[in-house]
Parts: C-alpha cells; sequence; structure tokens
C-alpha cells in the first residue's frame, strides 16, 4: 500500500505544480475561461480526451462490462458516435460564434437575460450530476486503496479541484486533462497488452475464455437491458448528449479557430475511439482473469473492476498504479466540470444578467473564483450523500439531461432563423425539468416495482419534448424585432468564421 | 495567442455592411449549400447506422448471436464496425471541411470588397 500512497502524492504534486506555473498566466477572463485561446488543435484533442474519459468510461465501463459483458461494450460505442455529433453539427459554429459559453451563442439572437439565466441553470444542474458519479467513483476508489475514509476521500478530491479552478482556470485545468489522457491511455495500453498476453495475444482465446466461463449469453446483448426501447433511449441520450454538455462545449474556446476546434475533435475522436477499443480487454479481461465475484464483492457497481485487473496481472504496483491514474482521472474531469459550472454562472449570470455587462474585467475573474469555491463545497456534499451507485449509469442521465436541454435549443439557435427568446426559453426549461423528473420517478430512482416511468434513461421521452418545447414556444411569441438581421448575422458568422474572437 | 489572419478579419468586420447581404450572397449561398449536401446525409447516415446498434441489440437478438470465428459473434462485429464508421466519417469530414474552409475565406474576402 506504501507505493500506492507515494503514486497518488506525485500526482497531486504534479498538478500543483502545473496549477502554480498556471496561476502566474491568468489574470484575464479570456485566460480564466478559456486559457487564453492558445492551445493548438492536438493539445485541446488530448484535453477533451481527458475531460471526456471520466471514471464513468475508465471504472464504470470496464466494470459494466465485466458484470453484464456485450451490453457494457455498447455505452462503449454510443460515447464514442457520440463525437460525430460534436464533429459534424455544433464544434466549429460554436468557436466560431461564442466568446466563453454555450450561452454566448444560443443568447446571441435573443433577448440575453431570460436566456442566459436558463443557460446557466441547466448547465449548473448538469455538470452537478456529472460531478456527483466522479466523486462516488472517487471516494470507493480512494477507500479501497489507501483505506482512507469514503469522507475524507471526497473532501481530498474536492479540494484539490478548487486549488486548480481557483488559482490555474482553464490553463491549468487543461494541463491537468492533458497528462491525465496520457497516462490513462499509457495504463491501458499496459493492462490490455498483459491480458493480451495471458491469452498468447490472441483476441478470440480471450472471448473464447470469457464464455468458458460465463456461456455465450456474455458476449451476446440483453444481459442488463431487458427493454429495446430503453436501449434506444441510452443511445439517443449519449448520442446526442456529448453535444450538450457544458464541460466539453467550453473546451472549443480554448483554441484559436474554427479549424483548430474541428482538428481537436477529430484527435480526441482517434484518442477517445482507442481507449473504448482497449475497454474490452479491461472489461472481459477482469470478468475471466479476476472473476464477477471477486469484483461484487469490493463494489456492487463494479467501479472496482479495472484496478482489480491490475492487481491481478501486475500486483500491487500496477494497482497502485492504475489507481492513481483513476484518481488523475477525477481530478481532472471534476476540475473541467468545475470551470463549466462556474464560468456558466459568472460569466453568464453574473457578468451579463446581474451586472448587465457592467463588471470589470478583475471583477469577472474575481467572482469565477468564488463561484469555483462554492460549487467545489457543492460537490463535496453532494458526493458525500450519493454512494453505492454504477457512475458510468449516472453519467449516462447527465447526458440524457444534456441532450434534452441544451442540444435542441443549441441546434435551432445556430440553423433556424424563426426560433426566438420564448422558444429558447421553454426548450430549455421543458427539456431539464421533464429530464430530471423522469429520472426521478423511473426505476433508476424509485425501486423498480413501483416505479411510474418505466424506462431506465429518460432520453426517448425527454429529448422529443425538448425539441417539441422549443418549437411550441417559438410560435407563442412574434417573430422578435430584428430577428431576420440577427440570425443572419449569427448564420453568417457561425459558418464563416467572419468576426470571431 | 490569436492568429494573425484572424485579426485581419476582425477588421474587416468593422466595416459596415449589412449581414443579410452577406447571407444572400452568392458565395455564402454556395458555401452553405455545399456544407448541407454532405452534412444532411452524413448525419442521416451516422444516426441510422447507429441505431441499428440498439435495435439489433433489442429486437434481432438470434442475429447478433450469430457466430462468425470461434466465440466472436455477429454483434461484436457489427459494435466494431461502429468505430471504424466513426473514424470513416471524420476522416472523410475533415477533407470536405478543407474545402469550406476555402469557401469560407471567398465570402471573407467578398465581404472585404464589398464594404470598402
Amino acid at each position: 500500500m506504501n507505493s500506492a500512497f507515494i503514486l497518488f502524492g506525485i500526482i497531486v504534486l504534479i498538478t500543483l505544480a502545473i496549477t502554480y506555473w498556471a496561476s502566474r498566466r491568468t489574470r484575464t477572463t479570456s485566460e480564466f475561461y478559456a486559457a487564453g485561446r492558445s492551445l493548438t488543435g492536438w493539445q485541446n484533442g488530448l484535453a477533451i480526451s481527458g475531460d471526456y474519459m471520466s471514471a464513468a468510461s475508465f471504472l464504470g465501463i470496464s466494470g459494466m462490462i465485466a458484470l453484464s459483458g456485450y451490453d457494457g461494450f455498447m455505452y462503449s460505442v454510443g460515447w464514442l458516435v457520440a463525437y460525430l455529433t460534436v464533429l459534424l453539427i455544433v464544434a466549429e459554429p460554436l468557436r466560431n460564434s461564442g466568446k466563453y459559453t454555450m450561452a454566448d451563442v444560443v443568447s446571441f439572437r435573443f433577448s440575453p437575460a431570460p436566456v442566459r439565466s436558463m443557460a446557466a441553470l441547466s448547465t449548473l444542474v448538469i455538470s452537478t450530476f456529472y460531478m456527483i458519479a466522479q466523486m462516488v467513483g472517487a471516494g470507493g476508489l480512494i477507500h479501497l486503496l489507501l483505506g482512507l475514509d469514503y469522507t475524507m476521500a471526497i473532501l481530498i478530491i474536492g479540494v484539490l479541484m478548487v486549488l486548480y479552478v481557483v488559482f490555474g482556470g482553464m490553463l491549468a485545468t487543461t494541463w491537468v486533462q492533458i497528462v491525465k489522457a496520457v497516462l490513462l491511455m499509457g495504463g491501458t495500453i499496459v493492462i490490455s497488452f498483459l491480458v493480451l498476453m495471458n491469452f498468447h495475444f490472441s483476441v478470440g482465446e480471450m472471448f473464447q475464455a470469457v464464455v468458458d466461463k460465463y456461456g455465450p449469453s456474455y458476449l451476446e446483448p440483453g444481459l442488463r437491458f431487458k427493454n429495446p426501447i430503453d436501449q434506444i433511449s441510452l443511445g439517443l441520450a449519449l448520442v446526442l448528449g456529448t453535444a450538450g454538455l457544458p464541460h466539453i462545449l467550453i473546451r472549443f474556446y480554448t483554441v484559436p479557430t474554427a479549424k483548430e476546434a474541428r482538428k481537436s475533435v477529430v484527435w480526441a475522436t482517434v484518442i477517445i475511439g482507442a481507449f473504448y477499443l482497449m475497454t474490452t480487454f479491461l472489461g472481459f479481461g477482469a470478468a475471466a482473469l479476476v472473476g464477477k465475484n471477486e469484483i461484487l464483492k469490493l463494489d456492487k457497481g463494479g467501479n472496482m473492476a479495472a484496478p482489480l485487473l491490475a492487481q491481478h496481472l501486475g500486483g500491487d504496483f500496477l494497482m497502485a498504479f492504475i489507481a492513481a491514474v483513476a484518481f488523475a482521472t477525477i481530478l481532472a474531469v471534476v476540475a473541467g466540470l468545475t470551470i463549466a459550472a462556474s464560468s456558466a454562472f459568472a460569466h453568464d449570470f453574473y457578468s451579463n444578467v446581474i451586472r448587465r455587462g457592467q463588471a470589470t474585467e478583475s471583477e469577472q475573474v474575481r467572482v469565477a473564483r468564488y463561484t469555483s469555491l462554492v460549487v467545489g463545497v457543492a460537490a463535496i456534499a453532494l458526493g458525500i450523500l450519493a454512494r453505492n451507485w454504477n457512475v458510468a449509469y449516472m453519467v449516462a442521465l447527465a447526458f440524457a439531461v444534456a441532450a434534452s436541454a441544451n442540444v435542441p435549443v443549441l441546434i435551432f439557435s445556430l440553423f433556424w432563423k424563426r426560433f426566438n427568446t420564448a422558444g429558447a426559453v421553454t426548450g430549455m426549461a421543458v427539456g431539464l425539468i421533464s429530464s430530471l423528473v423522469l429520472v426521478f420517478i423511473s426505476p433508476a430512482v424509485m425501486d423498480a416495482k413501483s416505479a411510474i416511468f418505466p424506462l431506465q434513461n429518460p432520453g426517448v421521452v425527454s429529448i422529443p419534448l425538448g425539441f417539441l418545447a422549443a418549437w411550441l414556444g417559438t410560435y407563442v411569441q412574434p417573430a422578435e424585432k430584428d430577428s431576420h438581421r440577427r440570425f443572419a448575422e449569427l448564420f453568417v458568422r457561425s459558418q464563416t468564421g467572419i468576426g470571431a474572437e | 495567442m490569436v492568429d494573425p489572419k484572424m485579426r485581419s478579419v476582425e477588421k474587416r468586420v468593422e466595416v459596415s455592411y449589412s449581414w443579410e447581404e452577406v447571407a444572400s450572397s452568392p458565395a455564402f449561398r454556395r458555401l452553405i449549400e455545399g456544407k448541407k449536401r454532405f452534412l444532411v446525409p452524413a448525419v442521416v447516415f451516422f444516426l441510422l447506422y447507429y441505431f441499428l446498434l440498439p435495435s439489433f441489440a433489442g429486437w434481432a437478438k438470434s442475429l447478433m448471436a450469430v457466430k462468425v470465428s470461434g466465440a466472436i459473434n455477429f454483434g461484436y462485429v457489427f459494435a466494431l464496425s461502429q468505430f471504424v464508421m466513426v473514424w470513416g466519417l471524420a476522416w472523410l469530414y475533415v477533407r470536405k471541411a478543407n474545402h469550406f474552409d476555402r469557401m469560407a475565406e471567398e465570402v471573407a474576402q467578398e465581404v472585404k470588397g464589398g464594404g470598402e
């Protein structure tokens, strides 16, 4: 266990050094929210990967594949395909027409106060959901590896993430994400290699071992998802949700041009795809070599499959390394979420709604820093309250909320001329409320028998509702004065990059 | 660090002209038409292809269970083909997008010419 402490310590020191370095370069709002738009496509691609491959991907998916075979792997596929939505529809227009947050684009044509307030609210809700999942993963992991109390573990993560964001802003957060992406890919490659070595470098032999142990159903769909509609619903949330995730969207503002934004998504697609391919080795490797019972013994959600596999393959040292990587993963992702949540509050709500754009640079940065502190404290408290859930599953719910509340309004703002303030506000409100309510009355929260809404994931109902509400809301209000001119401006700018900052 | 090219684009915007004029200019319309011709089919295709996966998984379990080689079944091969589809489409888009970048540059040139 000593090696675990040392590796955790090294990671903490590296990230704090990055934060110290970044803190000396972070004074203006553009530096705080967008790392001064100084990143290249390749760097940002790595950072997006680091931001995206969360505890849910690493711990959650490997666990889900280990416990439910094929159905777990379907998460990997959905999460990767999502990048096509980002690449083809939102990344470039967003970079071309926004400054710091999604709301910059959504409020461009409309009356800013209600639209920005609503967008800030949905960003806060989505980030919170996502963050709780990461905190739960972190708590379980550190508890398991260092024997630290769950609450203590959450406190450590919370304090570190607040330090990164408050002092280092987007630059520190980005570099923490890059370091983590490299560590995670490295660790995953090592484990995959060792798993394959166990099966004489034959994937077929690995699959055969799994079938011998658990039967052919393990490589077929249906172990986890019994209801096809539920699967479609989850798929819809995964594929559209990424394009509405605030912490992914803000990453496009850290590059100088739309072309770099595109490059960064393409790099992210390559890296994330390679990672998700290897989740097969992590998951099936854990199922074949460690065994379901051993995994379940430690954690009902299956989240400890990857660390246990590492221990089986490389002893305590490899387990400590993988755990340290998972810890870095969680730090990087929560820092990204914190910055998304604090830009939503400080930039959208405080600067543009309360202060009506009159706040000075230093005042804005100060408020953004205070907000990060508050977000951190809230994340710690909520992380302590939520336990024993599979983290991949909780993150999938955050995707459903993002896909229902943000995506319809984002797409309509960019492409639909008639769209207006009322449509944007009702779209976000209905998408947000319907997805949340459906989650709360679903078997995900209530017990399976008394659940009012039958599906695990609300996407198939709440996403169309989000679109429908945005569309209907638009016709409640007459076309806005100037709306044609403002649409023409947004459309030309988003499609050509003319006038992009 | 803002690209020096972007800076010059920024200046052009300060020249007064009507956004609606740009939006209806032939160069801009060509750009949008070109993008639409590629993006609409691409988006429809990847969504349909992706949703075949949960649909087969839900309603065609026996198809998914068909053995392809040893323990590896069709379901697994189909899931892997999604990775190939994503990378292929991303690659295709990047090739197209370079072309769109040039068309966008033409629009910017026209805006500059029209404003002065």
